[in-house]
């Protein structure tokens, strides 16, 4: 209703958007909480979301903690689990525990990059094809649909006896090739069809440029998208390696879940009641994982969705 | 039927024994996360048999859920908390409110039948227009496909349809005013002494539009139906209404015959709402809005709820809430200070000066 | 209002033609379409849906390429314009969407919104200017309390906000011309008069000229009164006139059947109104246009042999009107 603002109401707006450092620090603390609240709201989600937290902090804080158990103790192969060992001994009478502890990190590690490069591919690509169309589009929607056609596994266990596979970084790539297109494939009709909508016009309108368009416009609004993606490729990628290290192709491993398995098979733990916890411990430990992930996921949809949150 | 007779309104132009239907004191609810949202707070009303009304309002008003509710189609968030839809005809009351199953799908069509927006989602898009027909007849008779296709046939033709060509097709081939008019024909499938109307003419081009208008004219010259028809568009009413009931947050704030409400508003957002609608051919005006927006249905504020828009506010509107008052013949108003609009009616909404405390 | 005569005009099409659709099946939404919008004036664009009102708009404003046809920001072809040239353009002409909650980016804040011009441009020199300039738009546009307002995300404000966002973020690139695409038609009645009034201040205050689309008369006629209206049938305008005269004395036989059926919000004006009776309820469809003059089967003074035949051309009656029909043509003895 008034058309100037008095001295006050100019002091204090320009006092807003100051920011000092205190401020900013205040700001990320505020944004965590939020984050956390955010992932509060869907009971499930939360659940998930704390159990993958936990994940994390047991496989890569664990380790300082409780030790891998190197000792060979022929007297107790194949123990029954006891209050001192909660999940029972191995072949060589190690505690399986400790080797849970300890047998996350190689695999949650390979996970997030093999989520992290096909993602970027994906998207990247999702989004460029669409925005620039023509004869690009053309090419890589081949090229994508070429990879789609091929089954995934079989040929992740081919690339993988090829390629000498020699670090986790070799092994992500390996996985995160094959499993792009689908994404690709996504973002690319979504981009297609968020360019359409009136506010990217009036980006046009307005000259903010193709970079903003593509990274400040369209893409926000396919996060939750990207994010369950992302959390999918996740899990995805711990059941290829599970995959391959059963099947011998990943030479460098050390003791992760993968290995457990593989080594509790050959070793015959699925014949004797006892040894049934160092079977099944990885096995267990793996699908709480990707359960817990799918379970994050309902949350997710709620952060990056401005319109879910505290509706006006 | 009745143990109590239903509550006469002093301003409804005849006996409520004799109306079509009668509305007493209707309150409807819905859940939302932030809290209750009082959609329909307190509405009474009458509609006599033949005679059309037209009930006006902007987004929030409540009207599209008073009518929806009116044959119990809301939500099931929703809830009517209060109130009673007494409907007469042959000498035998009912309340729709209270009515079992089968009584309500009798209701509903063969004695109320409903015409929703002309969007696609008012059509089931997998059935061809006579089996839609065929559909709707038979869950209230039973009918056999040849007497519903002469029966369709010929309210489609007094609709200005071809029925050889519409009767076969998807209602994606028909084009919006089309589809608006075979609601009207499936809507009087049933013979039903009075139909509601939902946005009848919204979003249609005005030539489409005028074709619905005087059709909806001529069908109830011939057939003698009431109407109730909900809109937001001042002009549908001015062509086609006998009485007009504006809403706002929930309630009925002015009440009247076509000509009072437009000549002759006594309610300030009766007033506002005529001012701010322009005539094509009356004519340039001085037009103006009526600031502010309207309030939150959730968290209503005290007193009037129109009260922070309206120039006429006193304190007095602050904290009472007027019910409709009894102003003239067939016209009444929810506002105190009704004689003063009467005064200043003519003065430019800007210059529109509050009564004191003392003046009523 | 109109500068002097040998100003080039602010836009100016000529012969503009759209088409959609593959070879075979060609829909012409832009059919031969030529107007000038004079340096602060006003043109509405009318009509029904199908017309090409909103098509026009978006080449107006340069989002989408003319099939044939001329398009002149200040006398040049912005199509045939240098990069430099075009970035002026881009900015110096802006367009109001319809729908207010498809307009603005559900993921960000107002604040977001209205800054990410005023930095890409250059247009602030710091994050204190950027906030002063956005409670001035705020003040223009009519939106109060800024601090509040900013902070929001566009589902937290009503219809008619967003619509004065959308304007406000227009205004920050200075534009000197404004397509409004229906721009008040999804908001609520109560508000339209004053977002129209608020539109109008900007022309007077802030020398921005408009094309304003409605298939709205009374909208049309109530803010364009001061301007003029191009009636559009099926891709072509087909009466161009000063407001005052096209609403009194309409010349086109469309445009007066339109008048006499526009249902208007006073009942005495409405019931009297003299209806005039169309041969056919038929709408032309785009596909399948009729020959010659597109409106002839439903014209009600349609001559044989000749409407039938022979599209009539848009043509100067002499008093700075223009009509597109033969009758008119014939009874006025117009020339080309």
């Amino acid at each position: 209703m008034s058309g100037t603002m008095s001295s006050n109401d100019v002091i204090r707006s320009t006092a807003i958007y100051q920011r000092t450092t205190k401020d900013i620090l205040l700001g990320i603390l505020k944004g965590i909480g939020e984050f956390f609240r955010l992932m509060a709201r869907n009971r499930t989600g939360f659940i998930g979301f704390i159990i993958v937290v936990l994940y994390f902090v047991v496989s890569f804080l664990g380790p300082y903690v409780i030790p891998v158990d190197k000792e060979t103790k022929v007297t107790r192969i194949f123990e029954k689990p006891s209050w001192q060992h909660p999940l029972g001994m191995d072949h060589e009478g190690r505690d399986t525990f400790s080797q849970v502890v300890n047998g996350g990190r190689d695999i949650l590690t390979t996970a997030l990059l093999t989520a992290l490069i096909s993602t970027a591919i994906g998207v990247t690509l999702g989004a460029l094809s669409a925005v620039l169309g023509g004869g690009i589009d053309t090419l890589l929607s081949a090229f994508a649909d070429i990879f789609m056609s091929i089954p995934q596994f079989p040929l992740q266990v081919v690339l993988a006896g090829f390629i000498q596979v020699k670090s986790m970084l070799i092994l992500s790539l390996i996985l995160a090739i094959l499993s792009w297109p689908g994404l690709y494939r996504a973002v690319r009709a979504q981009v297609l069809s968020l360019r359409e909508r009136d506010y990217v016009e009036a980006a046009i309108l307005l000259d903010l440029g193709t970079w903003h368009i593509v990274f400040k416009e369209i893409l926000p609004n396919m996060m939750s998208y990207i994010a369950i993606s992302f959390a999918f490729s996740m899990t995805g990628a711990i059941y290829a390696q599970t995959g391959l290290v059963l099947l011998g192709l990943v030479p460098f491993s050390s003791h992760n879940w993968g290995v457990m398995i593989s080594i509790a098979w050959t070793r015959g733990a699925i014949f004797y009641r006892d040894s049934a916890a160092y079977i099944l411990a990885p096995v267990f430990t793996i699908a709480l994982f990707q359960l817990a992930m799918v379970w994050m996921t309902r949350s997710l949809e709620e952060v990056f969705n401005p319109r879910l949150r505290g509706r006006a | 039927m009745e143990t109590t007779p239903t509550r006469q309104l002093p301003w409804s132009k005849g006996q409520a024994r004799y109306a079509l239907i009668s509305v007493r004191d209707m309150h409807i609810e819905y859940w939302a996360e932030r809290g209750q949202v009082k959609a329909v707070r307190g509405v009474d009303f009458d509609i006599f048999p033949g005679e059309s009304l037209s009930l006006i309002g902007e987004s929030g008003s409540g009207k599209t859920t008073l009518g929806l509710g009116l044959i119990r189609l809301l939500v099931k968030t929703a809830d009517i908390t209060r109130g009673q839809v007494i409907y007469r005809r042959n000498g035998v009351e009912q309340d729709v409110l209270k009515l079992d199953p089968d009584g309500l799908r009798h209701f509903r069509w063969q004695e109320c039948a409903m015409v929703f927006q002309a969007a696609q989602s008012a059509f089931n898009p997998v059935l061809r227009i006579r089996d839609q027909m065929y559909e709707t007849v038979k869950a209230h008779r039973p009918a056999t496909r040849a007497e519903v296709n002469a029966l369709a046939s010929e309210l489609l033709e007094r609709v200005q349809l071809e029925p050889s060509r519409v009767l076969r097709a998807y209602p994606h081939e028909l084009s919006g005013g089309m589809r608006q008019r075979v609601l009207i024909a499936m809507a009087l499938l049933l013979n039903p002494p009075l139909i509601i109307l939902d946005e009848p003419t919204t979003a249609l081009d005005i030539l489409t539009q005028r074709t619905i208008i005087d059709l909806l004219r001529a069908l109830q010259n011939d057939l003698n139906f009431a109407m109730m028809f909900i809109s937001h568009d001042l002009s549908l009413a001015a062509e086609l209404a006998n009485h007009v009931a504006t809403m706002y947050a929930g309630r009925i704030v002015e009440y009247g015959t076509v000509n009072q409400i437009f000549y002759e508003p006594r309610h300030p957002y009766t007033l506002g709402l005529i001012r701010a609608v322009p005539t094509v051919t009356g004519g340039f005006e001085d037009l103006s809005s009526i600031a502010g927006t309207p309030p939150d249905l959730i968290d209503l504020p005290p007193g009037c709820k129109f009260h922070l828009r309206c120039p006429f506010a006193t304190r007095r509107c602050q904290q009472e809430e007027p019910d409709l008052i009894h102003i003239g013949p067939e016209h009444a108003a929810a506002c105190f200070y009704w004689q003063e609009v009467e005064r200043q009616a003519d003065r430019p909404w800007e210059e529109i000066k509050a009564p004191s405390e003392g003046d009523v | 209002m109109i500068q002097a005569t040998s100003q080039v005009p602010l836009i100016e099409v000529r012969n503009l033609s759209r088409a959609f659709g593959s070879r075979r099946h060609r829909i012409w939404a832009v059919d031969d379409v030529s107007f000038r919008v004079p340096h602060g004036d006003i043109l509405c664009l009318v009509g029904e849906s199908g017309c090409g009102k909103t098509t026009t708009g978006k080449l107006v404003a340069g989002l989408l390429r003319p099939t044939s046809g001329e398009m002149l920001f200040e006398g040049r072809n912005i199509w045939e314009m240098e990069r430099s040239e075009f970035k002026r353009y881009r900015t110096a002409v802006q367009l109001i969407h319809q729908d207010p909650y498809a307009s603005l980016n559900p993921m960000h804040t107002i604040y977001d919104i209205i800054t990410a011009p005023l930095f890409r441009h250059n247009l602030v020199s710091s994050r204190a200017h950027a906030w002063e300039r956005c409670v001035e738009l705020f003040n223009i546009v009519g939106l109060t309390p800024p601090e509040d307002l900013l902070r929001k995300h566009p589902h937290e404000l009503s219809g008619g906000q967003r619509q004065r966002v959308s304007v406000a973020r227009a205004l920050t690139v200075n534009p000197s011309f404004i397509v409004a695409d229906e721009a008040v038609s999804m908001v609520d009645v109560s508000i339209r008069v004053s977002l129209l009034t608020m539109l109008g201040r900007l022309r007077k205050e802030f020398d921005v000229t408009f094309l304003f689309i409605t298939h709205d008369l009374a909208l049309a006629k109530y803010f364009a009164w001061d301007g003029r209206i191009a009636v559009m049938y099926v891709g072509s305008v087909i009466e161009l006139a000063d407001t005052p005269r096209l609403i009194n004395d309409p010349l086109h036989p469309y445009t007066q059947a339109l008048l006499s059926a526009v249902p208007e919000a006073d009942p005495e004006l409405t019931r009297s109104k003299q209806r005039i009776p169309l041969r056919s309820q038929d709408i032309p469809s785009l596909l399948n246009l009729p020959t010659g003059c597109r409106f002839h089967p439903r014209c009600p003074q349609f001559i044989e042999g000749l409407c039938d035949v022979q599209r009539p051309a848009l043509v100067d009656t002499g008093d700075g009107r223009q009509v597109a029909c033969h009758l008119v043509a014939r009874e006025r003895g117009m020339i080309k």
